[in-house]
């Protein structure tokens, strides 16, 4: 089943986080990758990706970080959770209405790897 | 989602057009989180006054310059800087000049320059079931957890929204289900443990990784568990999971019993922690390392308790490293009737207030690790410093900053 948390389309490469990510403390907005130490997936970028993790962590910063990402271009292009999360939600709705950047955030499973879309009718492969 | 007739006037604009972004905020983060109402609050904490790029700074001005007014009493969290002590920010002078900015624009909506992490260290803080909206992973979880008051995670952002317009979403851990133990820990140490600082912040940062978003009962503690030892326990469990409400049995206010915690149903899941796994996380947490750059203590801000149980242990001392002390300004001002500012800054530590060491460029640069007591710092200076810390108690720390080297008892 899928929620929708924030509309919008997207489609990209799918990221699927072994761990939580929080975005303050564990994402560089200006150089756009993971720099969290004790995160498997340290180095990463999340820029353009479809993000997939289970759900939000730390700290309550997250939401500013993610809009900066967001505005500097360095932010996902989807986010598909699998327990909605309002920090998340929330920097990316002020992103939407500050810059006008798009990035939906959904409740869903993604099962695979490889590119997909997301949208208000939920998430598809797209090759 | 049902909106009461004040709440419709805000989104139409009658409250002026920063309360309507405010509560069109607030609807939208309630709507995707489930929540079927808005519910009133009497005091909110705003982490949103730390600068984190130009989208923190675009947004407080927006509101700030469009009338935003805050409606109920509001607490601002730690800065960028620290206006107490300028020199000592090594940073870049336009970020400072931006940072200085958003302080302004939230001052300017009228909350409280409190500028502290721990606002439950303040002489006002949220009572027993009093409905709030907190920002600050730490103080989230201190407000629920030992205060027993009641907010949600607040981010930046929904923070203010939620002070300009006096609603929160009903739902989550506003709501009595939401507050229900779904997990119970069983924690199996030796008694004497529970007299170590550093076994509350290892369990505390067990506990996060183990039940991430869900509410735990841990089983196991007795009144040892005091404010202090809570607040480092909780900054830890909101650093490595997203916990935003513990319960202990026996100790804090929600769980006189494992039962009450759960409310009388079953928990989903039971796991025992036991000492072999906090040893496995101190190690994870803590480097090895032997060469000692600096110590840095007080995250969350330091008590007027703890800076007391500091100045009694570096009396008549002195350290041969940086040595850092993070705190509140009000916190700062009751130490200092105390004696106690004196007696550490005669040590040779550097007071820090209104910020913190991991969160800002204020450390002079000094090759080698930097020890801490707080599991919070140890989990994010790596990240933000590029450093190496030693996780360990208050009292090995200054006895490492005496001798110039690491000295660590670690969990025995």
């Amino acid at each position: 089943m899928t929620a929708v948390l924030v509309g919008g389309e997207a489609e990209g490469e799918v990221l699927a986080l072994d761990a939580p990510l929080s975005f303050w403390g564990g994402y560089d907005p200006e150089e756009g990758r993971i720099i969290d130490v004790h995160h498997p997936q340290n180095g990463e970028s999340l820029a353009g990706r479809i993000l997939v993790m289970t759900h939000g962590r730390g700290s309550s910063s997250s939401s500013a970080v993610l809009a900066e990402a967001l505005r500097l271009g360095t932010g996902p292009a989807a986010i598909v959770l699998e327990e909605a999360d309002q920090i998340l939600v929330t920097g990316v709705l002020v992103a939407r209405m500050l810059y006008g950047v798009s990035c939906p955030v959904v409740v869903a499973e993604i099962s695979a790897s490889g590119r997909w879309r997301v949208s208000d009718r939920g998430i598809e492969p797209s090759d | 989602m049902r909106l009461e007739e004040a709440d419709r006037a805000r989104l139409a604009g009658e409250g002026g057009a920063a309360a309507a972004i405010a509560m069109e905020l607030v609807v939208a983060a309630g709507r995707a989180m489930g929540a079927g109402s808005l519910l009133d609050i009497a005091g909110a904490h705003v982490d949103g006054c730390l600068y984190h790029g130009l989208a923190s700074l675009d947004f407080a001005e927006k509101l700030a310059s469009t009338g935003g007014e805050v409606v109920v009493p509001t607490s601002l969290n730690v800065s960028s800087l620290d206006l107490l002590h300028p020199d000592l920010y090594r940073g870049d002078p336009l970020i400072a000049g931006r940072a200085k900015g958003l302080m302004d624009a939230y001052v300017a909506m009228g909350c409280s320059p409190t500028w502290t992490c721990a606002p439950y260290q303040l002489s006002a803080r949220p009572s027993f079931g009093e409905q709030v909206a907190w920002g600050e992973s730490n103080a989230i979880v201190f407000a629920n957890s030992v205060l027993g008051a009641r907010t949600n995670r607040y981010g930046d952002f929904l923070d203010i929204s939620c002070a300009l317009t006096g609603r929160a979403p009903a739902t989550g851990l506003h709501t009595d289900e939401g507050r229900r133990a779904t997990i119970r820990i069983d924690v199996v140490v030796p008694d004497s443990w529970l007299d170590d600082d550093l076994f509350y912040v290892v369990l505390g940062h067990k506990l996060g990784h183990e039940v991430g978003t869900e509410v735990a009962v841990v089983v196991g503690l007795d009144e040892r568990a005091d404010e202090d030892r809570l607040k480092a326990l909780g900054a830890a469990a909101a650093s490595s999971g997203a916990v935003g409400l513990f319960h202990i049995a026996g100790v804090t206010p929600e769980a006189p019993t494992v039962d009450a915690a759960c409310q009388g149903s079953s928990p989903r899941r039971v796991i025992e922690i036991d000492a072999e796994d906090l040893r496995h996380v101190l190690a994870d947490l803590s480097s090895p390392s032997t060469t000692l750059g600096a110590v840095s203590v007080g995250t969350p801000h330091a008590s007027r308790s703890e800076l007391g149980v500091l100045a009694r242990l570096v009396a008549g001392r002195a350290t041969r490293v940086p040595f850092y002390v993070n705190t509140g300004r009000e916190v700062l001002a009751q130490a200092d009737v105390d004696g106690h500012v004196a007696v550490i800054e005669e040590f040779g530590a550097t007071i820090v207030t209104d910020t913190c060491t991991y969160i800002t460029p204020v450390m002079r640069p000094s090759p080698g690790a930097v020890m801490t007591n707080s599991g919070k710092w140890a989990h994010y200076a790596p990240g933000n410093l590029g450093v190496e810390v030693v996780l360990a108690t208050l009292t090995d720390c200054v006895e490492s900053a005496v001798t110039g080297r690491v000295v660590v008892g670690g969990l025995a």
